[in-house]
Formats: structure tokens, sequence, C-alpha cells
């Protein structure tokens, strides 16, 4: 394991908000400058503090959206229905905006770019965030380890980041991306909506099992529901590498 | 907080390698009461009251709670026999 960005003192630094971006209707992708940032892996989480005018604090953690690059730090955040933290950044929030990170923290589900066993990335929702950071890393870095995403997302209208992994699987160099929506399919789609199952894995085209490694992110339901599934497709359990986070995110 | 919204370790790994000092969500618990041992960020860790409770993945056994004071991190450990802490070579 890389040890630079995993094994520094980790505490809390001042953030500015440099940049916002709407992703979809309810999710917002927030760019901040951390000065003095150590750099971080792809995979890795931060943890945000916001502190209010009266001094009430909160805080809670993110997965980092961007690869390495400088002092600058994106998270993607969703809006959710009883997300204190989420629902204030998503409606609220902007460039000039001051928070306070603490991070990198999280040395198991990452991804750096000197591997090159292939790499199969299951996202559930906003489980693709981090997984993104992998495959934007993999992009900036020149990698060619074969990677294939399977992102299962209610609907069309929900998916993050649907152009740049457009762009990216264009561009060839051994990425596959397959989105499999569970709920309604834009037109066209031949794959009958409905949540992930066998025939998913088997056409990533990646050999099943053995070498590989897999990385899954989503609601706790959909983390242990693939991990089932890679087991019965020949992935060794100690190959797979799972993220889960709570019902509701935060 | 209602059962069942838990995360997982890594919402508590930026509190606990703020206390170590060191990456912990790699390290290695075994549980107290069924004696399972699995990486700190397979912990359940519910994190939506004052401080953090991480529970084993597989008996629910509380195995740390954490706690974050102005001044300190309180950690209360006795749910797990053991933390094995990957450490670079001295």
């Amino acid at each position: 394991m890389t040890q630079t960005a995993t094994q520094r003192p980790v505490h809390w630094r001042p953030a500015r908000v440099a940049e916002v971006r709407e992703e979809t209707a309810t999710t917002r992708t927030i760019a901040f400058d951390v000065p003095g940032w150590p750099g971080h892996v792809a995979g890795q989480h931060v943890d945000v503090r916001l502190t209010a005018e009266d001094g009430y604090q909160a805080e809670r953690s993110y997965s980092i959206a961007s690869p390495p690059d400088g002092h600058r730090v994106e998270l993607t955040i969703q809006r959710v229905p009883d997300g204190e933290l989420s629902s204030y950044m998503c409606a609220e929030m902007r460039a000039g905006d001051e928070a306070e990170l603490r991070g990198p923290v999280g040395g198991w589900f990452v991804w750096h770019p000197e591997e090159s066993t292939p790499v199969l990335l299951v996202a559930g929702g906003s489980g693709v965030v981090p997984l993104m950071a992998m495959l934007r890393e993999r992009a900036r870095a020149g990698s060619t380890a074969p990677f294939s995403l399977l992102y299962s997302v209610r609907n069309p209208e929900v998916a993050l980041y649907a152009g740049e992994l457009d762009a990216l699987a264009r561009d060839g160099g051994g990425l596959d991306v397959s989105l499999l929506f569970s709920d309604a399919a834009p037109e066209g789609t031949t794959r009958p909506v409905g949540r992930i199952r066998p025939d998913d894995l088997a056409g990533t085209g990646l050999p099943a099992g053995s070498a590989g490694r897999a990385y899954v992110c989503g609601p706790t339901a959909f983390v242990e529901a693939v991990a089932g599934l890679l087991a019965d497709h020949g992935y060794d359990p100690s190959n797979v590498r799972t993220e889960r986070f709570g019902p509701t995110g935060g | 907080m209602s059962d069942g919204e838990y995360v997982d370790g890594n919402a508590a790994a930026g509190m606990l390698a703020e206390a170590f000092r060191t990456e912990v969500s790699t390290a290695t618990v075994t549980c107290g009461n069924c004696g399972r041992s699995g990486r700190f960020a397979d912990r359940h860790v519910y994190d939506r009251g004052p401080g953090l409770v991480a529970r084993c993945p597989h008996c629910g056994e509380v195995n740390a709670r954490m706690v974050r004071t102005p001044t300190d991190v309180w950690l209360e450990l006795h749910g797990s026999t053991s933390w094995r802490i990957p450490a670079p070579p001295a």
C-alpha cells in the first residue's frame, strides 16, 4: 500500500468553496480549495464540518469524487430528507463559503493507478461517487488496467456524471460502462428494467472471478446483494471491497 | 436514531485517525463477544448521536464507542479483544 496519503496526521483544515456544479435535480458537486491538503488516493473519504453563526457545529463523512489534484477536493452531495448537512450543502452552499475538512481517511476502499489488475466497479445510486474518483484517476494517470463499471440507477434523470462516463467509455482504452436502470430506462434500452442480476455481471467482459478485483459501493442492501452475486460469479471474497452507506446517506 | 441506520467504518475513520495519528480503517478488530476478526472499515457505525458507536457486523456487539470533546478524543474499547493496526516499518 502506498503510505504517503494514508499515514499522515489527520486534522481539521480550513477550506473554501471554489465552485458549485449542479449534477441532477437533487445532487450537486462542491469543489473545495483546501490549503495544505496532503493529497489523497481515489476512493478515500473526508469529513466535512460546518459551523453556524451561533457556534453550532455539524460534521459528516463524504466520499471524495475527484482524483488527486493539488489542494482541490470535490464532493458530490445528494440531498436526503433527513440529512442535516446534505440539505444545507445542496440548497445553500455557494462559492466563497467556508468549511473545515478532515482527511483523507480510508485505506481499504482505494485504488492506486500503478495497479494493473482488472477491476470491476459496481455502484448503486450515489455509491458511484468514490468509483468515479477511481475512473477519473485512471484517466488522469493514463492507466490501461481493464475497468468495467456497472452503475445501477432508478432512471436516467438521477444518473450522475452521465456525459463524462460516456466520454470516458468512448475514449476506449479498456473501460466498459453499463448503466442498469431499475425503474425506468431510456427508449431503445435492450436490458429490461430491474435490479442488478447475474446476467449483468456476465456481460462485463471481465474474467469470472480469477484475478479480478471488485469495488462495490451503495446502500447497504445493494452492497449485500452484489457481494452475493459476485461470490456466485466466482469472485474470491478477499478480492471484493465493499463500502456501504446507510439508507439515508446524510 | 432508528435501528438499521448505520454506515460503514469509514465514517468513524476521521475521528480515529485524529486520535491515533494514523490510518485505522484497515486495522483488524477482534470482537469481544463472538471472537470474529475483521477490518474496522467493515464495522457498522452509528453516527447520529453525540458520539459514534461501532458494532461488530456479525453479532452486533459494541466494539468501540468514541466521543470528541473540544480537547480530547475518548475511546471506549472493552467490546473488542484486540486491534491490529498496520504500522510502517520502524
